[in-house]
């Protein structure tokens, strides 16, 4: 049964199989525009750019082209709803996580638009949209809503840090006006001692009064944050204007990813969109208002990635940024970053992962997930399983099974229920693509199946698997970005754990077996930020989301991702000592 | 944009139907298994609300027997055998059914051992019974507890096992707790979205359920709506967002060992509900137990049992499967002992007061050493130093005492005022005192409404009367406020000392207590001299001594320049006899859960 917004409710009373939601027809695209300050602002250069529907090649739209000064402005907009005393930084954390939970709500009740402009934008398969991509998008505002009120700092019992020396008394004192005030007795003694002799001596001794002086000022110096009686306790609090920069494979759900923990921990945001895909940014930039977000906190300037995007992370009044996105750009994002003003940094980059399918694993399920990994989303996902390492015993079996799944892959018509496969985002990806393929061959590769462009097509290529592939190979080591499965052979454990983790990338891995032991072992030795173990692309709300080594830098979603988001401010009072 | 503003309080329901009257068990409604029911009294009018059908416990042959002698007299005998075939048995129930005013003589003949007079709570039967063998667990002045065995109850064939409500409902809430079942098996993100939905069901019925808690409590209208519905909708909001953040750890143990935690849910809860604010405490109770999975018997209080039950029904309209949430209203020493002795029950949560408290565990640790958390009584310190914002000490003092007609477990009903400062203390808080206005509670610009029924009434009358004969200077209120309806006046008194039964004894009513104090050391020592430790205030300007004495005082709750201040992420609890364990905040969402080590061998470790 489905609502009237398409979506499908949960539970069928009658015990029908629910109906597939439906793309909304000739949907009109209402939001172009630059969203700042919740109001749609035309770009100051007057320039705009034409966003295209990759399965047909044609014109969506024009989207106004933000540059330097419109992001100029929409940081303004977002310091001035993050200034103390601002709506923004009153609001109980409650009612921050209510305003979220009311942005789920609206992204339910416009699920299939959204979902409809995702699969014109992007060439993904609807149903995908619409339930993976906005199922995600809702969990994760939801999610991050409920942890808005439950960012707790702690109280922490802070004293005397320094043991040996609190023990003595001798030298442990709080400064107080008059340098000898607090000298206790055998110090004092001493000192007077030097006294005595400058006075006799002054001329010899002059010197060495000042060494002695100078040491016992010294003394005071080191001491004079040693106290006793202090209240600590730590705040956590909202960074302040967070940087997004969103990729255009997941182009609703990267932004949800940052946009529900940064709104959830009280920061502002200037959000911008791949220049491929910005409809259903902009889309929601209109719910955030209708939410009543108060103007400033969210804002959307559409543009170009060496325009905008250097703008947001070079900028020196944005706080924090996040970026998804491509190894060598996010190099470029960090370096930015440090070069301005030292903003925190959280990077979720590429992958080469691997996927090892032991002897002992159960097979179907293995070459299912396996097929999944590499090929969902057109292979447009960091995430993709693009090393598949399968045990000498089952190699043979476990190829022949996965290209017949390969060559019964649905492509197609994105709108298409039956579709399971779209074109690729753009011509540059799509001659990337097939240019890896061809590397593939000709560095001796086996081509299973696929291995070209679908002939009556624009950007649309073939399920592609390649047996007999070794590591040296470019399709084993490069990110290809593109529904091209690389299947290697391995023997033992210890040898496929080296060589798995024998790349830059660190985001995701992927173990298939039966025996927990073997499981447990991959599971710790693997060098990702993810492991899958029966299962791939295994996304979580609550699970945190990152990689190791050149694959990223934090954590997104999860309770981790509110460490990103947040400042930890320690608090200390001196008491009175004479206090009980 | 900032918070929202407080929503305009409505006209109350003016011809307020009471819809739901039964006990509510799989998310149907029961009769009781014995056809009893109890009625439910406007304390403002002594008049009959509706009958409310009363759940009741397993028959047994041991008797549990509680003898609680209150201040005023009344000696409460609870029975578990009310309904039995057992002719003998029944007698013990039912001999002379007329109330026996004569407290004394049934204490006497209890210590004697061999005959029980005493007057059945809730009944006001006068009981007798020979042969009786007697434990006394606890020998304080205002309580006492026993238990009695029968030696004879008649033949035991006659002693027919039927299964009472408490155990229906314990059964269901089994039932839905088994492994596989609908509950255990939902996404954890599944039970907050439903405990949002129960959220913005209430939102909907506020008027209703504000209404009624109003009419039933007693209690000013325009607090139930804003302060005790605003409550609720806001700790299940908190609680629903938990759900899905409970998170185990994963545990760097020694040897090649693989070591993570879980939390799990802990079972059944029976979660036993006082009456001064009936649904807020309801939620604190459901709030937490269903976030972190489990399930629930619910018994209302006998006076205040009509705002559960509705909240039954949107239980039921929210969509939690059926034997989740249950709810038995019915008596303390029949339901509730049968939920806190019961050996299915794994969690027993209550709050009241502090002889009820000990019951509970005492009966917890007899069966089945169920998890128990208490809230219990206070009597709460309040400082107020020379250098405090006057003005706002006298407000929060006033408010922290006098809020619900003193009916707070947490009120100021020790104020502690700095002997510089005292009199001018004193004399506004008469004057704020005697602004007061009495009346019916659903009436617009009343203060204060009734007491919650006679029995609290009179104790509180009687504690008034003690502190004049002790010598505490009355300064204005001190006696009951018109002819119909529980009502007292707003009474403060000064130049109390510390042993003072006011000083002392948890008085539940409008009734202010103001001491003075000379130095910091000496208010510390005093403020802590109780056996309580729910909540402290303390008024001053001087960061120093904020904080030392927040430091210094044995309080689960200490509130520096303000009172009463609760909110949903804050964990709330008492120290000492106050209670044990907290609710709400994070810490009341872990009392709810059981928390498992799983340790895996592997073949090697690696950091």
């Amino acid at each position: 049964m489905a609502t009237t917004n398409g979506a499908v409710e949960n539970g069928q009373p009658d015990g029908k199989p629910p109906a597939l939601p439906r793309p909304i027809r000739n949907l009109e695209v209402k939001f172009t525009k630059i969203f700042i300050n919740n109001s749609w602002h035309e770009s100051k250069s007057g320039k705009k750019f034409a966003t295209y529907n990759p399965s047909t090649l044609e014109k969506i739209c024009e989207v106004e082209e933000g540059d330097k000064p419109d992001v100029d402005k929409a940081v303004e907009a977002a310091q001035a709803a993050f200034q103390r005393d601002s709506p923004w930084r009153q609001l109980d954390a409650l009612r921050r996580g209510q305003l979220l939970h009311q942005l789920a709500d609206l992204l339910e009740r416009d699920r299939a638009i959204l979902a409809t402009l995702e699969t014109m934008d992007t060439g993904k398969p609807f149903l995908h949209a619409f339930f993976m991509d906005l199922e995600g998008c809702i969990k994760t505002f939801r999610y991050f809503a409920g942890w808005a009120d439950k960012i707790q700092g702690r109280t922490i019992p802070a004293g005397n840090s320094i043991p040996a020396l609190s023990s003595g008394h001798v030298f442990v004192q709080q400064i107080r006006p008059g340098i000898f005030a607090d000298f206790s007795i055998p110090v004092f003694v001493v000192f007077f001692f030097f006294f005595f002799f400058f006075f006799f001596f002054f001329f010899f001794f002059f010197f060495f009064f000042f060494f002695f002086f100078f040491f016992f000022f010294h003394v005071k110096f080191l001491f004079v944050c040693v106290y006793n009686n202090v209240v600590c306790f730590t705040r956590h609090e909202p960074i302040g204007v967070c940087g997004a920069i969103t990729p255009w494979n997941f182009p609703l759900l990267m932004l949800a990813w940052k946009l529900a923990p940064a709104l959830c921990c009280g920061n502002t945001v200037v959000l911008k969109p791949a220049e491929q895909t910005p409809l259903t940014a902009l889309y929601l930039g209109s719910l955030i208002k209708e939410v009543g977000f108060p103007p400033g906190v969210v804002n959307i300037v559409p543009g170009f990635g060496p325009t905008v995007g250097a703008a947001i992370s070079s900028h020196p009044q944005i706080n924090k940024i996040a970026f998804t996105g491509s190894t060598e750009v996010g190099k470029l994002v960090k370096e930015a970053a440090s070069r301005s003003n030292l903003k925190r940094v959280t990077l979720e980059l590429g992958g080469k992962n691997p996927c090892i399918v032991c002897a002992d694993a159960d097979l179907d399920l293995a070459v299912e997930c396996a097929h999944q990994g590499v090929f969902f989303n057109q292979g447009q996902c960091c995430t993709a399983a693009s090393r598949v390492f399968v045990e000498e015993q089952v190699y043979g079996e476990f190829v022949r099974r996965s290209v017949e799944y390969a060559k019964k892959r649905p492509v197609g018509d994105p709108f298409d229920a039956k579709t399971e496969q779209g074109p690729q985002i753009d011509q540059k990806q799509f001659d990337k693509i097939l240019e890896l393929i061809e590397s593939g061959k000709k560095e001796g590769a086996k081509l299973e199946c696929g291995g070209s462009a679908m002939e009556d097509r624009g950007l649309f290529i073939k399920p592609t698997v390649f047996s007999d592939v070794t590591d040296n190979m470019r399709i084993a080591k490069e990110e290809i970005f593109g529904p091209v499965q690389p299947i290697l052979k391995f023997k033992n454990l210890e040898e496929v754990i080296k060589r798995a983790n024998s790349t830059d990338y660190g985001l995701t891995a992927a173990v298939f077996t039966k025996n927990l032991d073997k499981a447990l072992k991959l599971a710790s030795a693997l060098e990702s930020g993810t492991v899958w173990i029966n299962c791939y692309n295994a996304f979580y709300t609550h699970a945190p989301f990152g990689g190791f080594k050149m694959s990223g830098n934090g954590r997104e979603l999860g309770e981790y991702a509110l460490a990103e988001y947040t400042e930890v401010k320690t608090v200390t009072i001196k008491l009175n000592d004479k206090n009980p | 944009m900032s918070s929202p503003a407080q929503p305009e309080i409505p006209a109350p329901l003016a011809n307020l139907k009471i819809q739901y009257t039964k006990i509510f068990i799989n998310n149907e409604w029961h009769d009781s298994v014995s056809g009893k029911k109890f009625p439910v009294i406007n304390p403002a009018t002594e008049e009959v609300i509706c009958h409310v059908e009363e759940g009741d416990k397993e028959i047994s042959k041991k008797l549990f027997i509680t003898l609680c002698h209150w201040n005023v007299g009344l000696v409460m005998i609870v029975n578990q055998d009310f309904e039995s075939k057992d002719p003998a048995a029944r007698a013990f129930s039912y001999q002379g059914n007329f109330g026996s005013q004569d407290k004394k003589g049934g204490l006497e003949q209890v210590k004697g051992k061999q005959e029980v007079s005493a007057v059945v709570h809730g009944h006001l039967a006068c009981l007798m019974y020979r042969n009786c063998e007697t434990t006394v667990l606890s020998k304080r002045n205002e309580l006492q507890t026993m238990y009695l065995t029968l030696e004879q109850t008649g033949p035991s064939a006659s002693m027919s096992p039927m299964l009472a409500d408490v155990d229906k409902a314990v059964k269901a809430a089994r039932q839905a707790f088994q492994i596989g079942s609908t509950w255990r098996t939902m996404d954890a993100s599944e039970r907050g979205r439903l405990l949002n939905k129960l959220a913005d069901l209430m939102e909907r019925d506020r008027l209703l359920l504000a209404t009624m808690e109003a009419l039933k409590g007693g209690k000013v209208f325009a607090n139930a709506y804003l302060a005790d519905l605003g409550g609720c909708i806001k700790a299940l909001k908190y609680c629903a967002g938990w759900a899905d953040k409970i998170h185990g750890q994963t545990i760097p143990s020694d040897g090649d060992i693989f070591t993570y935690t879980r939390r799990e849910p802990i079972g059944v809860c029976g979660q036993i509900i006082p009456w001064n604010f009936p649904l807020l405490m309801f939620i604190w109770k459901i709030g937490p137990a269903l976030a972190c999975g489990n399930t629930v018997i619910v018994k209302p209080a006998e006076q205040t049992p009509l705002t559960a039950l509705h909240m039954a029904s949107l239980v039921k309209e929210a969509g939690f499967p059926p034997g989740v949430v249950n709810i038995v209203p019915g008596y303390g020493p029949t339901a509730g002992a049968a939920i806190s002795s019961h050996m299915d029950i794994d969690k027993v949560a209550f709050t009241g007061s502090t002889q009820v408290g000990k019951l509970i565990k005492e009966a917890a640790g007899k069966s089945n050493l169920k998890r128990v958390t208490l809230e219990l009584g206070g009597k709460s310190p309040c400082i107020v130093f020379a250098d405090a914002d006057l003005n706002m000490a006298v407000e929060f003092a006033h408010h922290g005492v006098f809020y619900h007609q003193g009916q707070c477990c947490v009120a100021a009903s020790r104020i502690f005022v700095e002997e510089s400062v005292y009199d001018e203390f004193v004399k506004r808080s008469v004057e704020r005192a005697k602004k007061y206005v009495l009346g019916n509670p659903l009436t617009a610009g009343i203060n204060q409404g009734p007491q919650i029924d006679k029995e609290q009434h009179d104790k509180i009358l009687d504690l008034i009367e003690s502190g004049k004969k002790e010598g505490a200077k009355l300064e204005c209120g001190g006696g009951r406020w018109g002819n119909k309806g529980f009502f007292v006046q707003p009474t403060v008194f000064t130049n109390v000392s510390d042993e003072m039964r006011i000083a002392k004894e948890e008085i539940f009513g409008p009734v202010q207590q103001i001491m003075k104090f000379k130095t910091i050391d000496d208010v510390i020592k005093r403020a802590n001299n109780t056996s309580y430790g729910l909540a402290a205030g303390v008024f001053t300007k001087d960061l120093d001594k904020a904080v030392t004495v927040s430091s210094a005082l044995q309080a689960g709750v200490v509130w520096v320049n303000c009172y009463m201040v609760l909110s949903a992420q804050c964990p709330f609890g008492g120290f000492k006899m106050s209670g044990n364990g907290r609710e709400l905040g994070e810490h009341g969402i872990y009392e709810y859960t059981e928390l498992k080590t799983v340790a895996m061998k592997i073949s090697q470790k690696n950091s």
